[in-house]
This record gives C-alpha cells, sequence and structure tokens, in this order.
C-alpha cells in the first residue's frame, strides 16, 4: 500500500461516491432507485460540506437535465440512477452527446424490461453501448469489477468525459453496487482541473459562448455527426482497456465483463484444476469494445465462450471482433440467480474437447 | 443630439426570424432592456428552450445553452447550482412549460431555484405548425381541435401563474401582455422586477406573458392584439400575483 493511499472496507456505491468526489466532482443531481441508493445517500452527507450541491430531483428526467445545465458551465457533475431510471435519461444522454458536454453517468443496472426486479442484470449491455437514445451517437461506457474498479472507473470517468467532451457511463450492476470490499482510497490532493474554454461562464471580454444540438443550416449536421464520429474513432484508437486472465498458453477463451468476470475467474480457476487450458478476457471499455486485442487473441485460441447475465448481448460484439476461423459460443442467465463457477465449468467442457 | 432609443447591446445586430405581428420579438427586447439595465450581461446565462424560443443564441449577446424540451427549467436550475454568481434566465413556450416540462417548472419553482423564468404563453404550439396547446381556450380552433378545445375531451386551458404563485418557493409571480403600448409598459417593469428579484437572491421568479401567434391563430396582426384583449385576458387576468418582500426560509 503505497502513502497515497488509504486501505478501506466499502461498499460498491460508495466506492462510486468515493471516486466522484475525489476526481473532483461536486454536483450530484438523483432520484431515488434501488440498488444504487448508497450513492445519493453518501453524497448527500458529503457534497454540502465541501461547498458542493446535492439535488434530489423530481423524476431522473430532471436529475440529467440539471446536469446537463450544470456541466455546461464546465463543472465536474455526475448522476446515478438504475435501469429504468437510465431509459428515462435516454432523451438527455442523447442531447448531451450532441452538444458534447461532459458528465459522468452511473448505472447500477437491475433487471428487466419493465420494472422487471432488483437483482443483477447486464440487460443493459445494448443499450449502453450503443447510444441509448436517439440519433448516431456514442458514449464511453466502463464496466467496473470489483469494488476498486468503481472507485477507480469512476474517477477515469471524469477525466474522459473532459478530455473527448462526451457522457461517459459506468456500468455496474447491483450485485457490484452492494458488494463490501476492501478499496485503496486516494488522499486528497489539490487538483487542477481542465480549463474549458467552450463553458458557459457569462460572456466576459470574450464572444458568447453557446453550447446546443440543434443544426438546421444545409449541411451543418452532417458535418457535426462527422465531427462526433471522428471522435468515437480517437476513442477507438486510445481508450481501449481489458483485462487478460491466464490467456498465454489459452487455446479456450472465457469472455465477460462485470460481475460475470468474477464467476468466471472461478469457473476458470477450475478448469485450470482438471489441466485445461483456458484464458479470460474482460473488456474493462464497453464502448470503445476491445475488438483489435480480442481479434489478436482468436489468432492463438480458437473457441471462445461469451458468459453474461443476460440472454445474449456482449456476444454479438465478440462475434464481431474474432478471427473468422474462431468459435464463439454463449452462455447466459435472464435475471434471477448468479450461475455458481460449476455451471460455467460444465459449459467450458462442452466444447473444450 | 442625444440618442433615446437604440438596441439593447444585449441584443445582436440581426433580424428576428419571427413571423409578423408575433411578440416573441418583444419580449427578446423587454428581457434584453432588463439585462441592460442591471449590467449583468457579462454574467448573464440564457437557456434556450424547445419551439420558436430556441433561436435565442441567434439574438443575445450572451452565453446560451439549448435544452431539451420542456426541460428548460431544470437545466437552468442546473446551471445556476453549478454557477451561483450567474443570472439565469430562461423563456419557456405553453407546450414546453405547461405540458411537456410541467413537472420541471413546478419542482424549480418550488425548490425556489434562483432563476428567472418568462413564460410565453399564446395558447397554442406555434412552432410545429399550431396544435393545441394546455392552454389553448375552450372553443379555439387549431390544427389538432379542429372543432374547437372541447373540455368534455381536452380538459381546461391551464393557468400557470396562478399554479406557481401558490407554491411557498416562488418569490415573485406575474402575467403581464404586451398586445398594447400600456400592458407593454407594465410587462416592461415586471420582467426588470424579475431579473432584480434575482440579483438580491429573493428565489423564483416568473413571468408569464400573454402573447399573439398571428400566422397559428389565422389572424392578421392588428386582430390578433385585440384577440389577447378580449379572449385571453378575461381568461387569464393581468397583474402581480405574488410578491415577496424579503428573502425568507419557511
Amino acid at each position: 500500500m503505497d502513502q497515497d493511499s488509504e486501505k478501506i472496507l466499502v461498499r460498491g456505491n460508495e466506492a462510486v461516491a468515493m471516486g466522484a468526489i475525489d476526481a473532483g466532482c461536486r454536483l450530484f443531481f438523483g432520484y431515488p432507485i434501488t440498488p444504487q441508493n448508497e450513492i445519493p445517500e453518501y453524497l448527500s452527507k458529503h457534497l454540502p460540506p465541501l461547498g458542493g450541491e446535492f439535488i434530489q430531483a423530481e423524476s431522473e428526467i430532471a436529475s440529467i437535465n440539471l446536469l446537463l445545465g450544470a456541466s455546461a458551465t464546465g463543472a465536474r457533475a455526475m448522476t446515478s440512477s438504475s435501469s429504468p431510471g437510465i431509459s428515462l435519461m435516454q432523451e438527455g444522454i442523447s442531447y448531451m452527446a450532441g452538444s458534447e458536454l461532459p458528465v459522468v453517468i452511473v448505472n447500477i443496472s437491475r433487471s428487466g424490461p419493465g420494472l422487471g426486479g432488483i437483482s443483477a442484470s447486464q440487460g443493459d449491455y445494448f443499450q449502453a453501448t450503443r447510444g441509448g437514445g436517439h440519433g448516431d451517437y456514442r458514449t464511453l461506457v466502463l464496466a467496473p469489477s470489483t469494488v476498486q474498479e468503481m472507485y477507480d472507473l469512476t474517477y477515469l470517468a471524469f477525466d474522459l468525459a473532459d478530455k473527448y467532451r462526451n457522457p461517459t457511463i459506468v456500468l455496474g450492476d447491483a450485485l457490484i453496487g452492494q458488494m463490501k470490499e476492501p478499496l485503496l482510497r486516494r488522499k486528497p490532493e489539490k487538483m487542477t482541473l481542465p480549463q474549458k474554454d467552450w463553458a458557459l461562464t457569462g460572456a466576459k471580454g470574450r464572444k458568447p459562448n453557446r453550447i446546443k444540438s440543434l443544426y438546421l443550416q444545409e449541411g451543418e449536421l452532417t458535418e457535426h455527426n462527422w465531427k462526433l464520429y471522428q471522435k468515437y474513432e480517437r476513442m477507438k484508437k486510445e481508450e481501449i482497456r481489458f483485462e487478460m486472465v491466464h490467456t498465454d498458453d489459452a487455446e479456450f477463451i472465457l469472455v465477460a465483463f462485470g460481475s460475470m468476470a468474477r464467476v468466471s475467474k472461478t469457473a476458470l480457476e477450475l478448469a485450470r484444476n482438471e489441466k485445461m487450458k483456458v484464458g479470460l478476457f474482460r473488456p474493462i471499455t464497453l464502448f470503445p469494445y476491445p475488438e483489435k486485442p480480442l481479434y489478436d487473441l482468436s489468432k492463438q485460441a480458437k473457441k471462445f465462450l461469451t458468459v453474461e447475465l443476460n440472454t445474449g448481448q456482449m456476444v454479438e460484439d465478440v462475434r464481431l471482433s474474432v478471427h473468422r476461423e474462431a468459435e464463439v459460443f454463449f452462455y447466459g442467465k435472464p435475471p434471477g440467480a448468479l450461475p455458481p463457477p460449476e455451471e460455467i465449468l460444465e459449459e467450458i467442457k462442452k466444447y473444450y474437447g | 443630439m442625444e440618442l433615446v432609443f437604440k438596441r439593447p447591446e444585449c441584443l445582436k445586430d440581426v433580424p428576428f426570424h419571427f413571423c409578423p405581428g408575433c411578440h416573441h420579438g418583444i419580449v427578446h427586447r423587454l428581457v434584453a432592456e432588463a439585462i441592460d439595465h442591471f449590467k449583468i450581461r457579462e454574467k448573464t446565462i440564457g437557456v434556450a428552450s424547445v419551439g420558436c424560443s430556441v433561436f435565442m443564441y441567434d439574438y443575445f449577446n450572451i452565453d446560451v445553452l439549448e435544452a431539451p424540451h420542456g426541460r428548460a427549467s431544470a437545466v437552468a436550475s442546473g446551471v445556476k447550482r453549478a454557477k451561483k454568481d450567474a443570472i439565469v434566465f430562461t423563456i419557456q413556450g405553453d407546450g414546453d412549460l405547461g405540458a411537456i416540462g410541467i413537472a420541471e417548472g413546478i419542482h424549480t419553482a418550488n425548490r425556489g431555484e434562483n432563476i428567472t423564468l418568462i413564460f410565453a404563453n399564446n395558447g397554442i404550439y406555434g412552432m410545429t405548425g399550431g396544435q393545441m396547446a394546455p392552454t389553448t381556450l375552450l372553443g379555439q380552433k387549431t390544427t389538432t381541435s379542429p372543432y374547437g378545445r372541447d373540455f368534455t375531451y381536452d380538459g381546461y386551458p391551464i393557468r400557470m401563474a396562478e399554479m406557481m404563485a401558490t407554491l411557498e418557493g416562488s418569490a415573485f409571480v406575474a402575467r403581464v401582455a404586451v398586445n398594447n403600448p400600456s400592458h407593454l409598459m407594465k410587462a416592461k417593469k415586471a420582467v426588470r422586477k424579475a431579473f432584480q428579484m434575482q440579483i438580491e437572491g429573493m428565489g423564483f421568479s416568473f413571468v408569464e406573458v400573454l402573447m399573439s401567434c398571428p400566422t397559428n391563430w389565422g389572424l392578421p396582426s392588428l386582430e390578433a392584439n385585440r384577440r389577447v384583449e378580449e379572449e385571453m385576458i378575461p381568461y387569464f387576468p393581468l397583474g402581480i400575483l405574488k410578491e415577496r418582500k424579503m428573502a425568507d426560509y419557511l
């Protein structure tokens, strides 16, 4: 443990809130929904003493638009919610992508469709990685797998949002949000946040700034969309993040993110005990998706088993990424019970030979 | 020679796109005059709502942010919370505030957000081509109430100012019109007062402006002005509905 951090035992949701505070976020807008309530609860207590603002809004729609307004001034701001609430926010997320506003949105996802349930699910993968709202846009999507990553990736999300002037989503789930693990928290440091010459601060000594997503003049919107596209391409070049476990000699690769990567890691150990050469590929950025490293891996390993807490979403990205000669299998569970590692081991055995 | 009348510093030297006889240009001017009066141009941030008011950034010589339809008051609240020394205002139409954004409007007022909301009420959806609005009068024909608004189908025209005045968080609530010089002078005072309330930190200030929409009402400009007088004002009475004298925290 280095001296710039302290070790504490916290819940995943609290780690998100701490990561936000440590990244310089001083504004939070949200609406209660299970299983993410520890985030607003923590911030309602800790932001005001720091001179920050916490608003419990009347809805997720209001929350995302309060966020839109706050971020337009250049401030670091955040909202968090869970699946149905994130659905309500999609209009605002689309506007912020179009207006190029850097915000952080945390989805401690639960199960659907509809009111669904409050158990862990990865059913929001498509929504998060395909834009989610109307129009041709993308958000950066980070998928933590541990409480430490809930903290680290929330912190990183603010930096990435500012770097690209783009909404950034932290996609956790009920399992990682609710469980407790040790966390190394950075010691408070004096931060210099990036200069934002586009921000609305009052047109003093400069021309007025405008932030908008409406483009009606001929050619304007085409040009704007190409500009956004270039930004997404740059993200693909510069922001790919992933973890590989025991892939050096692996002939069979498990692909899983977030909470399912944890279960898959245990399944991998069970398989290794039985002398099967199994590895794990865990995407940390879901957009941009780590296509290239997965492709490279598929030149060595020819069988891929994608494991998800849904009936098959990320598996489409795995199929798009791997070499055409590689085989991609899928094991998924809709919301309800989490599959035990032994169940995944059985699946590995089904396709391994 | 003394210059006695000029374009407010806060307005750019460009022609408005508004239809002939529309009152939006007048409302823009009243807001600009208030900003000039208090010399707050350099710290004012405007929030453009969706509707005919969306092009605010083409006319005001200030920083402007565009809000999604109905969300302008939530967006404006977010701006103000992040930048407390800024003066923040929005101009919302009747569809924007009275229909799709009524929740955001009411809760913004109820939280006592220290912003100024100008409510442009012309009783119709102007930009989308004249559909029925929450403030469309009973019997009024629009493209989606071709037989005239009937309360058994469509309910009643909403009186936003009265509703806002009931909320503890609102500090100043007025309804004005700009269809003749006498009303215009009162409107000018009310808009100025609304900004003054914000500058003094009194809380949420709200001015409803009854406006004409000659194009979508299908009336010549002068007749549209008369309609404001004869049909709108009787249902939406003018006046100051609420004026807080000191910042109070109940």
